[in-house]
C-alpha cells in the first residue's frame, strides 16, 4: 500500500516534469483503485455498479484538470482520494435525483429502444457529441484513432499547437458539460 | 469513449500547464480593482483632513485590521483551494483581524474620551458603511471566484465565503480612508456586518462557481 503510493507520487512528479509517459502510466495504474472505489459507493448507495465507469472517468478528468493543485512535495495519494470521493458524492447524488426524474422518461422512450443495455455508450461519449466540431474531431482522432498529437495536425491541417489547445479546451468543455448536466 | 482511449487522451495533454492559482487570483484581482476604485471614487473619495487623521493612531489600526483581514483570507483562501484542505488547520488565521480589533478596543477603552462610548460605535457614517463596502467588494468577489475557479475546494461555499472575506478586506481597505469614524467600537459593528454581508454573497456564489 505504502510503496504504491510512493510510485504514485513519483509518477506524478515525473508527469509533471513532463514526462507524458510517466503521467499515461499513472493514469492507468490508479484506475482499477478508483473503479474499485467507484462500485463499493454505488453498491452501498443501492445503485446498479455498471456505472462505475462513468465515475472512473470522472474522476480521472477532475485529476488531470486540477494536477495544479497538487503540492508536488506532498503525497499523491490523499490528494487522489479526495478528488475521487468529492465526485463520488456527486455522482451518487445526481443519480439518485436522476433516475427519480427517468421513471417517467423510460415509460415512453423504453419500447423504441434496442435491446442492448450493456452497449449504452458512457457519458462522456455522449457529451463528446455536444462539442463544437474542432474540438470534438480532435479529441476523436486522439482518442478514438489513437492518433498522435502530429498525425492530428496533418489530418486536420492544423499546426500542433492549435491541437493542443484545441485538446485542452476540449476536455475542458468536456468536463464542464459534466458536471451541468 | 472508454476509459483507456480517455487516459491515452489525457496524457496526450500532458504538456499543457495551468496557471498556479495564486497567480490567476491576484490576476483576477487585478482586472477587477479598477471597478471597485472607480466606485469608490465616484461616490466617496478620500476624507478631505486626511493628512491629519493619519496622525490619529485608531485611523491607522483601521487599515491593520482590514489589511490583516484580506492578507489572511488570501492565505486561506489558497490553501482552501486544494481538493484535499479543510479550515481546521489554517482557519486560524482568520482570528488574526479579530485579534487585533480586541486589542484596539482596548486600546481606546484605556484612553480618556470626549465623546459617549455608544455614539463613537453607531458613528456618523454607518450606512455609508455598510453599502459601500458591499458595493466595492462585488466586483472584486467575482474576480476573485473567477481566479479561484482553478482550484478544486472540498467544501465551494466554505471557499467562496472566505473569498468573500477577502474582497471585504481588500474593499473596506480603500474605505477606511474615505470614513471618518475611527473609534475601533465602530469598526467592530459596522465594518464586521457589511463584511458578513460579502461573505454570505461569496457563499452563495461559491456554491455554483466553485465546483469543479
Amino acid at each position: 500500500m505504502r510503496e504504491r503510493e510512493d510510485e504514485w507520487t513519483d509518477l506524478m512528479r515525473s508527469a509533471i516534469s513532463g514526462d507524458d509517459a510517466a503521467y499515461h502510466r499513472l493514469l492507468k495504474a490508479i484506475t482499477p483503485v478508483l473503479r474499485a472505489a467507484a462500485r463499493r459507493g454505488l453498491a452501498r448507495a443501492g445503485q446498479p455498479v455498471d456505472q462505475s465507469e462513468d465515475i472512473v472517468q470522472d474522476i480521472l478528468l477532475a485529476v488531470h484538470l486540477k494536477r495544479q493543485t497538487w503540492d508536488s512535495n506532498a503525497p499523491f495519494a490523499p490528494w487522489l482520494f479526495a478528488i475521487a470521493r468529492n465526485k463520488l458524492i456527486d455522482a451518487l447524488r445526481r443519480r439518485g435525483k436522476r433516475i427519480f426524474v427517468n421513471i417517467d422518461d423510460f415509460a415512453e422512450t423504453l419500447p423504441g429502444e434496442t435491446p442492448e443495455p450493456t452497449a449504452s455508450p458512457s457519458e462522456v461519449t455522449a457529451q463528446l457529441q455536444a462539442l463544437p466540431a474542432r474540438q470534438r474531431d480532435v479529441l476523436q482522432s486522439i482518442a478514438v484513432d489513437s492518433a498522435s498529437i502530429k498525425d492530428t495536425a496533418a489530418k486536420f491541417s492544423m499546426t500542433e499547437g492549435a491541437v493542443r489547445v484545441a485538446l485542452h479546451r476540449g476536455l475542458a468543455s468536456l468536463t464542464a458539460k459534466l458536471r451541468d448536466q | 469513449m472508454d476509459t483507456d482511449q480517455l487516459i491515452r487522451t489525457l496524457a496526450a495533454d500532458n504538456a499543457y500547464r495551468a496557471r498556479p492559482i495564486g497567480v490567476a487570483l491576484m490576476l483576477a484581482l487585478l482586472a477587477a480593482a479598477p471597478v471597485s476604485l472607480l466606485i469608490f471614487f465616484a461616490e466617496l473619495g478620500v476624507r478631505p483632513d486626511v493628512m491629519t487623521a493619519m496622525h490619529n493612531p485608531f485611523f491607522d489600526l483601521k487599515f491593520a485590521v482590514t489589511l490583516a483581514l484580506a492578507a489572511s483570507a488570501i492565505a486561506v483562501s489558497l490553501h482552501l483551494s486544494r481538493p484535499e484542505a479543510s479550515l481546521r488547520s489554517f482557519g486560524w488565521w482568520l482570528l488574526i483581524p479579530a485579534g487585533i480589533l480586541v486589542a484596539a478596543i482596548s486600546g481606546e477603552m484605556m484612553m480618556p474620551q470626549r465623546t459617549p462610548m455608544m455614539t463613537r460605535l453607531i458613528g456618523k457614517n454607518s450606512m455609508a458603511c455598510m453599502t459601500a463596502i458591499p458595493a466595492m467588494s462585488l466586483p472584486l468577489l467575482v474576480g476573485a471566484l473567477y481566479g479561484l475557479r482553478q482550484g478544486a475546494p472540498a467544501r465551494p461555499a466554505v471557499a467562496g465565503a472566505v473569498a468573500g472575506l477577502l474582497c471585504a478586506g481588500l474593499a473596506a481597505t480603500v474605505y477606511a480612508s474615505h470614513c471618518t469614524d475611527d473609534s475601533p467600537l465602530f469598526v467592530a459593528t459596522w465594518y464586521t456586518l457589511a463584511t458578513a454581508i460579502v461573505a454570505s454573497v461569496g457563499a452563495l456564489m461559491g456554491t455554483r462557481a466553485l465546483r469543479y
